[in-house]
């Protein structure tokens, strides 16, 4: 493949993860969440496997399989079994000031582009353009687990930002060593669990999984 | 070989205690390994300090004196408070706070977490550094939970999220630091390899350095608790059982700041400038002084507590931020005694707490005529903290002002203003808990007293007089983060 095709390709599929990443800041249905966090895994397998066919770097390819398996079918589908037993799937999470929140959406890729403008200076690789992209998908995982009040949204939101340092990875590096792919596959598994165990005991103490209930916790004035 | 028994020990003692649960030796197993694995971290010790640095498993592993002495600490540390816990989680136990399915749970994270703590003190992989830093978080947010009381879950909760978001911009960090560094040694791990990084870290791109370390300094700084990204800290340590509050307090905000600093040798290397230095000094000392005055409002004792283990990780970060010899030498065995003293501290307040059924500051009352070692022992446990000589903590902090009067001392004030803050708080507080007539609900109950009496005679030692060979090993660490 010629390596300016795949790097407009890694820039179409960088714009898709980028709306994805838009789209699951305002998203109020649970099971919309879901689906559009599912593709933004496909884009971002997708997305590293051009990278890996156009370099010949092959274990690129692992990375995309894992993402594949992992962001794409494993998650989506423990947070689907969890909705569906916790019976929040028609819950609608209202929420405020929508067009505030798109605007700071807005305000943090610019962030993102300039503060990465040093670093794309300095690369070489066919995907540096898409590292500001990469950024701005953490900062706007970030955003949304600040401005959502539920836990499965805010928990929506890690994964995405989860999946903005993935995209990061193969966007500055062509890929971390294995080693640590692996690992960081692992831990976000694991992390999994936890959430899944989380909610039940949420639930089970407060009756909901609403988080304007945990606010207990404060300094006394 | 030593290496790998060290790091196996946890691991194994986690898959047996998985297996045991409940049943009434797993206490013992817990001991036995924890005890195990300090006596190997003893033996690794004494390799490194004979030897010197050492690397191992095709360069995955590498031992210098910094790392070492840490993984002693951690090992001695989790071996007292698996002592200590035997005691007091049977307690629980048998008032109900913790089920059946929960101690197995318990036991089997407490060694994980351990094992974890080891993996990311001794790996050289800066990345296997993130991946544990985040697996000593997960096998603990389940620990905070226990009790399952609506203020631990959300305890849990919050711990879970702010220090996943951190850490999420550590690993952001990390690849920045991989891809200025694999323009130098190419593809693959080595890349990642501390050692290649330090040495080489003149050949490093510094802008993205620099950007790479704002990055792992708001990650790791999320987990040593330093201001203002310290909210997790105060609750996840006040809520979950107190064996659990001693390690997370004494072990892990230290392992948090050991990433930092390694990280720290490597910026530093590659931008010729102290630049990192000043950031790490700007929240050391925004550290000490918020911690402090938050601490003159607190009415949980755990709470309190917390708030000076936030004081004291600021204390440190500020001293290796200041940098220089005496500081980092400070730096170092303060690392040290706040770990050992601090744990001591938790295991007497939880007993206190027992004593009395809550964990309210107003409730507890005459703990020395309760029971004399509790109330002595938090007692001298306070004093020791709020560096009172003959203890170590003295030695440290007299240190690290020393350094900050030569190098810094338009910061030297601030730095006193915040030690006598906390030091007014913590007399304040725990003058009326420890003296006085008992309150009439106050039970006495059996509780372990040998891990604090061993902590505060430690304590009382390297107040006193430093062993060679610690001297030694501060020495050769002091060289290696110059």
């Amino acid at each position: 493949m010629d390596v300016n095709f795949a790097a407009q390709i890694n820039g179409i599929l960088a714009a898709l993860i980028l709306l994805t990443s838009f789209g699951l800041l305002v998203q109020k249905r649970v099971y919309g969440l879901l689906h559009i966090f599912a593709w933004q895994g496909l884009f971002l397998s997708i997305s590293t496997a051009v990278v890996g066919y156009s370099t010949g770097l092959h274990h690129l390819y692992i990375s995309a399989l894992l993402t594949l398996a992992l962001k794409v079918f494993a998650l989506p589908y423990i947070l689907y079994v969890l909705i569906h037993k916790l019976h929040i799937h028609k819950e609608v999470e209202d929420m405020v000031n929508v067009p505030t929140t798109m605007l700071i959406g807005i305000a943090l890729v610019i962030f993102s582009y300039d503060l990465m403008s040093p670093v794309r200076e300095l690369s070489s690789l066919v995907t540096r353009s898409t590292l500001a992209v990469a950024l701005s998908t953490v900062m706007l995982g970030l955003l949304m687990m600040i401005t959502r009040k539920k836990a499965i949204t805010q928990i929506v939101g890690f994964l995405s930002l989860e999946n903005g340092l993935f995209f990061a990875a193969t966007s500055a590096t062509y890929g971390m060593p294995l080693v640590v792919e692996l690992g960081v596959a692992l831990d976000i598994l694991i992390a999994a669990f936890i959430f899944g165990i989380f909610f039940f005991q949420i639930r089970t103490t407060f009756d909901s999984l609403d988080l304007k209930e945990m606010e207990k916790l404060k300094e006394e004035e | 070989m030593t290496l790998l028994l060290l790091l196996g020990t946890s691991a194994i003692a986690a898959i047996v205690l998985a297996f045991v649960g409940d049943r009434k030796y797993a206490h013992e197993i817990n001991i036995a390994g924890s005890a195990a694995t300090f006596v190997a971290s003893v033996f690794l010790a004494v390799e490194v300090y004979w030897n010197g640095p050492m690397l191992a498993v095709e360069d995955f592993f590498f031992v210098d004196a910094f790392n070492v002495y840490l993984a002693v600490l951690t090992a001695f540390v989790s071996t007292t408070t698996a002592i200590f816990s035997r005691r007091y989680m049977k307690y629980e136990r048998s008032h109900g706070r913790v089920g059946h399915k929960s101690m197995r749970f318990y036991h089997a994270m407490f060694q994980l977490f351990i094992f974890a703590m080891l993996l990311a003190l001794l790996t050289n992989n800066v990345g296997v550094l993130w991946i544990s830093m985040e697996l000593a978080t997960l096998s603990t947010v389940l620990l905070v939970s226990l009790y399952r009381t609506p203020s631990a879950i959300e305890a849990a909760w919050k711990y879970f999220i702010l220090c996943g978001v951190g850490i999420a911009l550590a690993l952001f960090g990390t690849v920045l630091l991989y891809f200025a560094s694999e323009k130098v040694f190419g593809e693959g791990s080595q890349g990642l390899l501390w050692t290649n990084l330090s040495a080489s870290a003149g050949q490093l791109e510094p802008t993205v350095l620099s950007l790479a370390f704002i990055f792992l300094m708001v990650g790791y700084g999320t987990k040593v608790g330093l201001v203002p990204l310290h909210n997790w800290l105060p609750d996840a340590h006040s809520e979950g059982p107190t064996p659990i509050s001693a390690v997370l307090s004494g072990l892990l905000l230290n392992v948090a700041l050991y990433a930092l600093v390694r990280c720290k040798v490597i910026v530093d290397g590659a931008t010729h400038s102290n630049k990192s230095g000043y950031i790490m000094m700007a929240f050391g000392l925004l550290s000490i002084i918020v911690a402090a005055v938050s601490m003159l409002r607190q009415k949980d004792i755990k709470r309190m507590f917390a708030y000076s283990s936030i004081e004291h990780m600021g204390i440190a970060t500020f001293a290796f931020g200041l940098g220089g010899p005496v500081a980092t030498f400070g730096a170092l065995l303060h690392m040290l005694v706040h770990s050992i003293t601090k744990s001591a501290i938790f295991f007497a307040a939880g007993t206190a707490s027992q004593m009395n059924s809550t964990q309210d500051m107003s409730g507890i009352r005459g703990l020395v005529k309760g029971n004399p070692l509790v109330g002595w022992g938090l007692m001298l446990g306070t004093v020791a903290i709020a560096g009172v000589p003959p203890f170590g903590v003295f030695t440290s902090e007299f240190l690290i002002l020393t350094a900050a009067m030569k190098d810094a001392p338009y910061l030297a004030p601030i730095f006193l203003l915040g030690l006598a803050i906390a030091f007014a708080a913590l007399f304040k507080r725990v003058m009326p808990m420890v003296f006085g007539e008992p309150a009439p609900y106050q039970v006495s109950i059996k509780a372990s007293n040998v891990p604090v009496i061993a902590h505060l005679v430690i304590m009382l030692v390297l107040g006193l007089y430093m062993p060679v060979f610690l001297n030694d090993w501060f020495h050769k660490a002091v060289e290696l983060l110059r």
